[in-house]
């Protein structure tokens, strides 16, 4: 293997570009945002999960003093949606979850519009909901969507099946998986939860959207992707590209959950009916909870075949997702799940059915990990049970089955000793825990005289961004009168710390001090250049490779001028230190300030020009999925993963501590040292949530039961391990950036499995469904007690 | 209706300025620094308590603006995160956040400041424990916590200046 190569930059733990203004609170988010004349939108949401709307009555409402717009879901004849366009700006007809919108008002304050909102009028007619996915998918069952057959979708990619709740079907066929059961020496079930739970980004979603005259359109918004934005905007209102502005300055957090399109054209209708003020839309804590998207919940079922000898042989999954009422990401989390969907294990037979239904519920979208929080929950679960009833150490079972290069995964990809070693991130973790095998029930007896059981678990992770094929990236590097640099993307940094990673890509390539590197946080789709979205851990590996290729653009074009002046070939030419020089001549030399703005000779002569270098990548090698078999090239880059849990569990109040949490992680390279460790520490913390206490709880009518956060709990300061560790293993990726890969989401995703796992080896009793709070596992304590009760008596 | 309110004269310093104005009864403390004062620092998370987005020292004393009343604040002092940087020159925990990534987002960050600064000037060498208290009414989704403990920390120990 070759020397690590030293760089200036990169993997340095450069400080934050944006920490003075977000310190000094100076950073302007949307949330701050004031423009003149700007109204306030509000909205009347739906009581019911599931209900016809009779008859709606807004007099009162536009009499009230100060309002300016009032609209109804009659007077709005669009659709929107990413992969499916199958949602209403308002509800129309009928309303499809509690909580969503159904009249809006735009008024001179938020209180008149409040004020308006509660003099609506609305005679409803509950209908009967589907609040269960497996329940939605009875013949027999109401359907969400009647008009399925009549949406536009991406076709190619999703499967809708009209005259059902399914709105994507997604398998996987690797093999003869029935067969292979036949033919195993042993086969076990088992069945998993996972409930919907929300991002919680602390600022909401919020927007502001103006009408303005000859179709033009301007947008300032809390969101991920600006042009994704744009591009659904114009498909939803027919207006052309070009006309439609999308800003997006500081967003308070994003988690997956302000991806795609959100409220923007409610913002805008509400706009031009009041004659183009500019309107206001920003959701209330409560409303972020139960009117905006949320992650999916899952039901998950597992048929798993081994051999004597502890190889997996055969692998049967069904995963039906609970998507709520409007697709949204839904039906790509429910594919990009499945091509992960036997976990990062050699599989020789695989059958995979992922159905995405919709529900009566708030409706699900992208969520940090995609999918793979979900379906990792109950495969490294079932791997610890298949290690138990094989009588192996569960890590001994991951050790025999983790890919290895030469592996082919579930696709058919074949995994190379370049893709990243899941089985180094495994041992990684198995040390920091100190694992000595799964407790013997006599052991666990006597730590239970104590009060309180320890244990401990190991659990694994893989995912690769979901994309489509074309997905792609650009920047732009332009040169400022003194030699310093504007970096322009439209990848948006909200929080992760991309800019600074691209500025540190930057200044490693163009060979100056990063000081001189400037990233303005505002993307602009009129001003920075096209990029798909900031999703999926893609943003810095793919904007790396576009800056790199500016950056090299940019050194060419001040060659080229440097050559003329210093009258050598190109080719000669040598830049360093914000200076190009001949190779061999050093003092013949000229600095970058002399030359990116052009260069004048003593009589007055002048060559070159502005100095822009440009940049762009696309994704190399994606294929698409086969829609009966899942078979092809789905990854771009595969990061693989590993914690290992210690936990302490009080057998009084069933509460667990956890006192040492291990993240191993195939990163590569890493890109900033010091936001890598925010980024995993981070993602572990909010997988902590996951694990431990985040759900929604539904009434039987379908009703959102604690959208605040006093009955919603995410981890608090008092609420982190006792101790966590982050390892990083570098097997550098090929085409990566500097060999690194994206690592943004990974983070979070196994935490729940490791957790999981440790618990059962602490009191010797399988959890299927989360979160496992106090209560959950204070019931189990006592159903195991009566069990051995009974037993014994 | 909105008419009708009564309206109040407060005089209020803020940031060691003070400011003389007429208010409704019902506006928070704040909305009178996010509207009136333009001051945009303390955001708003939840609006009813329980995220410490909004946190500002009032009298010293960490408080939910979104919580107090701007009436309340008649005749008191309001410390927001715009007034703890002095001619440009970072505070010691400003600095600390910045070289310790206490930040991703930042939407958390001005409220985690004023909380931690407040503890800081009533106990200038909390331990650990303390700092976790003094911070854990002030929700945070990005960072997971330990680098702005981490932050606080060195501060603490008074060994902002060393990097």
């Amino acid at each position: 293997m070759s020397p690590k190569k030293e760089y200036r930059y990169i993997g340095k733990e450069t400080p934050r570009l944006d920490g003075v203004e977000k310190v000094t609170g100076s950073a302007q988010f949307v949330h701050d945002m004031i423009l003149p004349g700007m109204l306030f939108g509000k909205t009347v949401k739906s009581p019911y999960a599931s209900a016809r709307i009779v008859s709606i009555d807004v007099s009162e409402a536009e009499k009230t003093p100060g309002v300016r717009a009032v609209l109804t879901g009659k007077e709005l004849p669009y659709k929107v949606g990413i992969y499916m366009i199958d949602k209403n700006i308002l509800a129309d007809g009928v309303a499809r979850y509690q909580g969503e919108p159904v009249v809006a008002v735009a008024a001179e304050s938020e209180l008149a519009a409040e004020e308006a909102c509660a003099k609506v009028k609305i005679v409803w007619e509950e209908l009967p909901a589907v609040l269960d996915p497996r329940q939605g998918l009875n013949p027999d069952a109401s359907l969400v969507h009647p008009d399925l057959a009549n949406y536009q979708y991406m076709k190619g990619v999703f499967l809708p099946q009209p005259g059902t709740n399914i709105s994507h079907h997604q398998k996987i066929r690797k093999g003869d998986a029935k067969k292979a059961l036949e033919h195993a020496d042993l086969v076990w079930e088992a069945k998993f939860y996972n409930p919907p739970v929300q991002h919680v980004a602390m600022e909401t979603h919020t927007c502001i959207a103006q009408a303005l005259p000859g179709s033009q359109v301007k947008i300032w918004t809390s969101a991920q992707s600006p042009f994704t934005v744009r591009n659904l905007f114009s498909v939803c209102f027919g207006i052309p590209h070009q006309n439609i502005r999308v800003h997006i300055p500081y967003v308070g957090g994003g988690f997956g959950g302000k991806a795609g399109i959100h409220l923007e054209p409610l913002a805008y209708v509400l706009s031009r009916k009041a004659g183009g003020r500019p309107v206001k839309l920003t959701m209330t804590r409560e409303e972020e909870f139960g009117t905006m998207p949320s992650r999916q919940g899952l039901h998950s079922q597992f048929t798993t075949g081994v051999t004597r000898e502890g190889k997996i042989v055969s692998l049967i999954a069904q995963y039906v997702w609970d998507a709520g009422a409007y697709a949204d990401y839904g039906v790509n989390v429910g594919r990009a799940a499945s091509y992960s969907g036997a976990g990062p294990y050699e599989v020789p037979n695989c059958h995979i059915d992922s159905l995405v239904v919709y529900t009566n519920k708030v409706f699900g979208t992208a969520y940090r990990g995609f999918g793979h929080l979900e379906v990792l929950w109950g495969i490294e679960r079932n791997m610890d049970i298949g290690a138990r009833r094989l009588g192996l150490d569960p890590v001994e079972f991951r050790r025999r089955n983790v890919l290895r290069a030469g592996a082919k995964t579930i696709t058919g990809e074949t995994i190379s000793e370049h893709t990243g070693r899941v089985d180094l991130c495994l041992e990684k973790v198995a040390e920091e825990i100190g694992w000595s095998g799964i407790q013997t029930e006599e052991e666990r007896k006597r730590a239970m005289a104590g009060g309180k059981v320890r244990g401990k678990g190991v659990a694994l992770l893989h995912k690769a961004p979901a994309m489509p094929v074309f997905t792609s990236s650009a920047a732009l590097l332009k040169f400022n009168e003194n030699g310093s640099v504007d970096l322009l993307t439209s990848i948006t940094d909200y929080g992760q710390g991309t800019y600074t990673a691209l500025a540190q890509c930057a200044a490693e390539e163009l060979k100056m001090p990063i000081e001189r590197i400037h990233v303005p946080w505002e993307s602009d789709t009129a001003m920075t250049p096209h990029d798909w979205q900031t999703v999926a851990s893609r943003g810095a590996f793919m904007g790396c490779k576009a800056v790199i290729a500016a950056a090299r653009d940019a050194l060419q074009q001040i060659k080229e001028t440097a050559a003329q002046i210093l009258r050598a070939p190109v080719e000669e030419l040598i830049c360093q230190d914000e200076k190009v020089f001949i190779t061999h001549h050093p003092e013949e030399c000229l600095s970058y300030q002399e030359v990116v703005m052009g260069y004048s000779y003593a009589n007055g002569n002048s060559i070159g020009g502005p100095v822009i270098g440009r940049g762009r990548y696309i994704a190399q090698g994606l294929t698409h999925l086969d829609l009966e078999t899942g078979q092809g090239l789905p990854a771009l880059d595969w990061t693989y993963g590993a914690h290992g849990a210690e936990i302490e569990v009080d057998l009084e109040t069933g509460e667990i501590t956890v006192l040492n949490l291990a993240t191993a992680l195939d990163i590569g390279q890493a890109l900033n040292a010091q936001s890598l460790r925010g980024q995993i520490i981070g993602g572990v913390v909010q997988g902590l949530g996951s694990a431990l206490s985040e759900e929604f709880l539904f009434s039987p009518q379908g009703r959102l039961l604690n959208a605040g956060f006093v009955d919603y709990k995410i981890p608090t300061s008092k609420d982190l391990p006792r101790k966590m560790s982050q390892h990083m293993i570098l097997t550098e990726q090929m085409d990566g950036p500097y060999g690194a890969r994206g690592v943004a989401e990974h983070p979070m995703i196994s935490v729940p499995g490791a957790i999981g796992n440790a618990l059962c080896d602490a009191l010797g009793i399988d959890f299927f469904e989360l979160p496992l709070n106090a209560e959950r596992i204070w019931l189990g304590i006592q159903q195991k007690r009566m069990v051995s009760d009974e037993q014994s008596g | 209706m909105l008419d009708e309110t009564p309206h109040y004269m407060i005089s209020v310093e803020v940031n060691e300025r003070t400011y003389t104005e007429k208010v409704p009864a019902q506006m928070t403390l704040l909305q009178f620094l996010r509207e009136r004062l333009y001051l945009t620092g303390a955001k708003e998370g939840c609006g009813v308590g329980e995220c410490g987005v909004c946190t500002v020292l009032l009298d010293g004393r960490a408080v939910d603006a979104c919580l107090v009343l701007a009436v309340e604040a008649d005749q008191a002092s309001v410390r927001t995160v715009e007034g703890e940087a002095r001619d440009g020159e970072l505070t010691p925990l400003q600095q600390a956040f910045i070289e310790h990534g206490a930040v991703q987002c930042g939407f958390c960050t001005s409220g985690i400041l004023l909380s931690a600064q407040s503890l800081l000037e009533s106990n200038p060498h909390p331990d650990r424990a303390e700092i976790i208290e003094a911070i854990s009414g002030n929700l945070c989704r990005c960072t997971g916590y330990v680098q702005i403990l981490e932050a606080i920390e060195t501060v603490a120990q008074g060994r902002e200046e060393q990097t």
